[in-house]
C-alpha cells in the first residue's frame, strides 16, 4: 500500500475514534450542532470537489434538497425509518440527479457554471413550493430514525445520530482524500490550472467535470438527508439559493487543500450561529457577511492553507538548522 | 386567449420589464465595466427603496404638495449611490481587482448579507406602504381596463434611463474613455486615463440605477425585508438571457422575463415563481453567452 494511502486510512481511524469519544462528551445541544455541522460540510465537500477543477456551484441547494425530499419522502410514504438506508437513498437519488443534470452544465465556466446552478436549484424550489401534496411552502416532518430496526429511546436520540453522521463523515472525507490523490483527482487541478493543456494531453476536461459534479451532487444528496433527519422537518427553502450560498461559505472558509478542513469550518459557522443568534439575533448575517469579507482578505486559501503553511515553516527551519549543523534532520524525520 | 388578454399580459409585462430593466442595466453595467456580477445589487434596490420610503414620508411633514414627493424619491436614490458607491467600490472591491471572478462574487455575497441586516437595523422590519405617489397620475385606459398612470410613467422611466444610459457611452467623450476601458484597463491607464476613477463612476452609476428602480418602485410595493432577494435573483436572469455587458441585451432579457411572468401569472399560476428560471435556462442551453453577447477567444 502506498504511504500516503495508508496515512489517510490511518487518519480516518483517528478521527472517527475521537469524534466517537468527544460524542459522549458533548452535551445535548452540541451534539444537534455538530450533527447539522456534518450535514452542511459533507455538502460543501462536495463544492471543494468542484473547486478543485476550477467551478463553483452556487447552487448545491438543488441536490441537497433533492437528497432531503428523496429519503424524507421514502420514510414518510414507504414507513422506511433506518437512517442507514435513507441516506443511503438520499446520496443515490442526488447522484442520479448530478449525473443527468452535469451533462448540460459541463459545458459552462465561472460565473455562468455558479448562476446555472442558481437557475436549477431556484426551479426546484419554485415547483416544490407549490406542490401541495408534498406540504408546498411548509414542507413536512419527517419520523424519528431507526437504526437497524432499533429505535433509540429519546435521551440517547441526538447521539445515535451523531454517531452516524460521524461515520457518514469518516467514510465521505477518507473517499474524497483518496479521490483527490488518485490520478483521476488529480487532473482536476490540472483542469482548473488550463483546460486547454489538458485537452491536449489527451484528458476529457468534460469528463473530469461530469465526475466531479456527480460526486459533489451525490456528498449533497448525503448532507441534505442527515440535515433533514437530524432537524426532523424538510421544507423547499432546502433548494433556496441563500441555503446554497452557506455551503459555499464553508468552501471558502475551509479552502480546497485539506479534507478535515472543510468540517471544522462548518462546525465553526455552527458554532458563530447559534451564539449569534442567541446574542445577536438582529445581526446573525451581518457578523456572518463581516467574517467573510475577513476570511477572503487574510486567509484567501482557507483553514486548510493554515496547517501547509505551518508545515512549510518547519520545513524551511528544519533546512535552516541542517546548515546550521544541529541535529534537525532527526526531528524532521519524527515530526512529520 | 383573447385578445384583451393579450393585452392584458403585454401591459402588465411591459410595466414589470420596465422596472426590472432600470435595475438589470445597472447590474449589467458594473459587470460590463468592473467585470464584477454583483450579488449586493438587489440589496442596493432595497435600500433605494427604503430610502425613498422615509423621503416621501418628509413631504407632507413638510407641507410640500404631493408632486414633490416624484422629487424626493430622485434624491433618495442619488443619495444611496453617494453614500454606498464610494465606500463599496473605494473601500471593499478595489482590493479584489485582479482575482478569481468567483471570489468577488463572493465578496459581493458578503455585501449582501451585511446589508441585509443593516436594512433591518436602520428601518425596522415591520413594513412601509408610500402608495400617494401613486395616485398622482390617475389612470389610463387602454382596450376595456383601467391601468394606474403611475405604472406607464415607469415604462417612460425605464427608456429615458435606457437612452441616457446607452447615448452616456457612445456619443460623449467620458463614455468613449469609459469603453476604452472597458476594452483594456491596461492600455488606458497607460494612454494618461485615470482607471481607477472610471470604475468609480460606473460603479456609481450602477449603484443609482438600482436604487432608483428600488425607489420608484416603493409606492407598486410594501417594502420590507426580504424584496432584495427576489429582485437579485430576476434581474440576472435578466442580464444572463440578454448577455452580460450588453444594455440592448438587458432591455430584451427584461421584456423577455417580464412577458414570460405575465403570461405565467394570468395562464398558469403554479409556474409563476420558476418560469424566470426555466426562460433563462432555456437559453443558456441554446446561447451560452446570452442573447447579445460577443464570444470570447479561449485562454491558452
Amino acid at each position: 500500500m502506498h504511504v500516503s494511502t495508508k496515512n489517510t486510512y490511518l487518519a480516518a481511524v483517528v478521527a472517527a475514534v475521537a469524534l466517537v469519544i468527544i460524542g459522549f462528551l458533548m452535551p445535548d445541544w452540541l451534539l444537534f450542532t455538530a450533527t447539522k455541522a456534518i450535514g452542511y460540510g459533507l455538502v460543501s465537500l462536495g463544492i471543494i470537489t468542484l473547486m478543485r477543477g476550477g467551478l463553483v456551484s452556487f447552487g448545491q441547494g438543488l441536490v441537497y434538497c433533492i437528497g432531503a425530499y428523496a429519503s424524507g419522502l421514502l420514510a414518510t410514504r414507504a414507513g422506511i425509518t433506518d437512517a442507514p438506508v435513507l441516506l443511503l437513498v438520499g446520496l443515490v437519488a442526488s447522484g442520479i440527479v448530478g449525473l443527468i443534470v452535469s451533462p448540460l452544465i459541463a459545458r459552462y465556466r465561472g460565473i455562468f457554471f455558479a448562476m446555472l446552478t442558481v437557475a436549477l436549484s431556484m426551479v426546484l424550489y419554485g415547483v416544490l413550493v407549490k406542490i401541495n401534496e408534498i406540504g408546498g411552502s411548509d414542507g413536512f416532518t419527517l419520523p424519528e430514525p431507526t437504526y437497524f430496526g432499533w429505535q433509540p429511546s429519546v435521551e440517547i436520540a441526538d447521539l445515535a445520530l451523531y454517531m452516524t453522521a460521524v461515520v457518514a463523515a469518516v467514510v465521505a472525507a477518507t473517499a474524497s482524500r483518496l479521490y483527490f490523490d488518485s490520478m483521476a483527482g488529480m487532473i482536476s487541478l490540472a483542469v482548473r490550472e488550463n483546460e486547454l493543456r489538458v485537452e491536449y494531453l489527451g484528458s476529457s476536461v468534460f469528463n473530469v467535470t461530469v465526475r466531479n459534479f456527480t460526486i459533489a451532487a451525490a456528498l449533497g444528496g448525503l448532507g441534505g438527508t442527515l440535515n433533514g433527519l437530524a432537524l426532523g422537518h424538510i421544507d423547499p427553502l432546502f433548494s433556496f439559493w441563500t441555503t446554497s450560498g452557506e455551503f459555499v461559505f464553508i468552501a471558502v472558509l475551509s479552502g480546497h487543500i485539506s479534507v478535515s478542513a472543510v468540517f471544522v469550518s462548518s462546525m465553526i459557522l455552527e458554532l458563530v450561529r447559534s451564539f449569534s443568534n442567541r446574542y445577536f439575533p438582529e445581526t446573525w448575517q451581518l457578523i456572518l457577511g463581516v467574517f467573510l469579507i475577513v476570511v477572503i482578505i487574510y486567509l484567501p486559501g482557507g483553514i486548510g492553507s493554515v496547517w501547509e503553511r505551518l508545515k512549510e515553516r518547519r520545513n524551511r527551519s528544519a533546512t535552516a538548522g541542517d546548515k546550521a549543523g544541529n541535529k534537525a534532520a532527526e526531528k524532521k524525520g519524527t515530526g512529520s | 386567449m383573447e385578445f384583451a388578454d393579450i393585452l392584458t399580459i403585454l401591459v402588465d409585462g411591459v410595466v414589470y420589464a420596465s422596472w426590472l430593466f432600470i435595475v438589470a442595466l445597472g447590474l449589467t453595467l458594473i459587470f460590463g465595466v468592473l467585470q464584477i456580477l454583483n450579488l449586493a445589487h438587489g440589496s442596493l434596490y432595497a435600500v433605494g427603496a427604503y430610502a425613498a420610503a422615509s423621503m416621501t414620508m418628509l413631504v407632507p411633514m413638510l407641507g410640500l404638495p404631493n408632486e414633490f414627493s416624484l422629487l424626493a424619491m430622485l434624491i433618495a436614490a442619488l443619495a444611496v449611490a453617494i453614500v454606498l458607491a464610494p465606500i463599496l467600490e473605494r473601500g471593499l472591491l478595489r482590493l479584489f481587482y485582479g482575482r478569481d471572478e468567483v471570489l468577488i462574487l463572493l465578496v459581493t455575497y458578503a455585501v449582501f448579507l451585511i446589508l441585509e441586516d443593516a436594512t433591518k437595523l436602520i428601518w425596522g422590519v415591520t413594513p412601509y406602504y408610500v402608495f400617494e405617489p401613486r395616485n398622482l397620475f390617475g389612470t389610463v385606459e387602454i382596450g376595456d381596463l383601467f391601468y394606474v398612470g403611475y405604472d406607464l410613467m415607469l415604462i417612460g422611466l425605464a427608456v429615458v434611463c435606457g437612452l441616457a444610459v446607452w447615448l452616456g457611452l457612445n456619443k460623449t467623450k467620458i463614455g468613449k474613455i469609459v469603453l476604452a476601458v472597458i476594452h483594456n484597463p491596461d492600455v488606458s491607464a497607460c494612454m494618461g486615463v485615470n482607471v481607477n476613477r472610471v470604475y468609480l463612476l460606473a460603479f456609481f452609476v450602477g449603484v443609482f440605477l438600482a436604487a432608483l428602480a428600488g425607489s420608484y418602485t416603493a409606492p407598486l410595493i410594501s417594502v420590507q425585508p426580504g424584496i432584495s432577494v427576489n429582485v437579485i435573483i430576476t434581474s440576472f436572469a435578466v442580464v444572463i438571457i440578454g448577455g452580460l455587458g450588453s444594455i440592448p441585451g438587458a432591455a430584451i432579457g427584461a421584456l423577455v422575463v417580464g412577458i414570460a411572468r405575465a403570461f405565467a401569472v394570468y395562464e398558469l399560476p403554479e409556474a409563476e415563481i420558476f418560469i424566470i428560471y426555466l426562460v433563462m435556462a432555456i437559453v443558456l442551453v441554446f446561447r451560452p453567452e446570452g442573447l447579445f453577447q460577443r464570444t470570447q477567444a479561449r485562454k491558452i
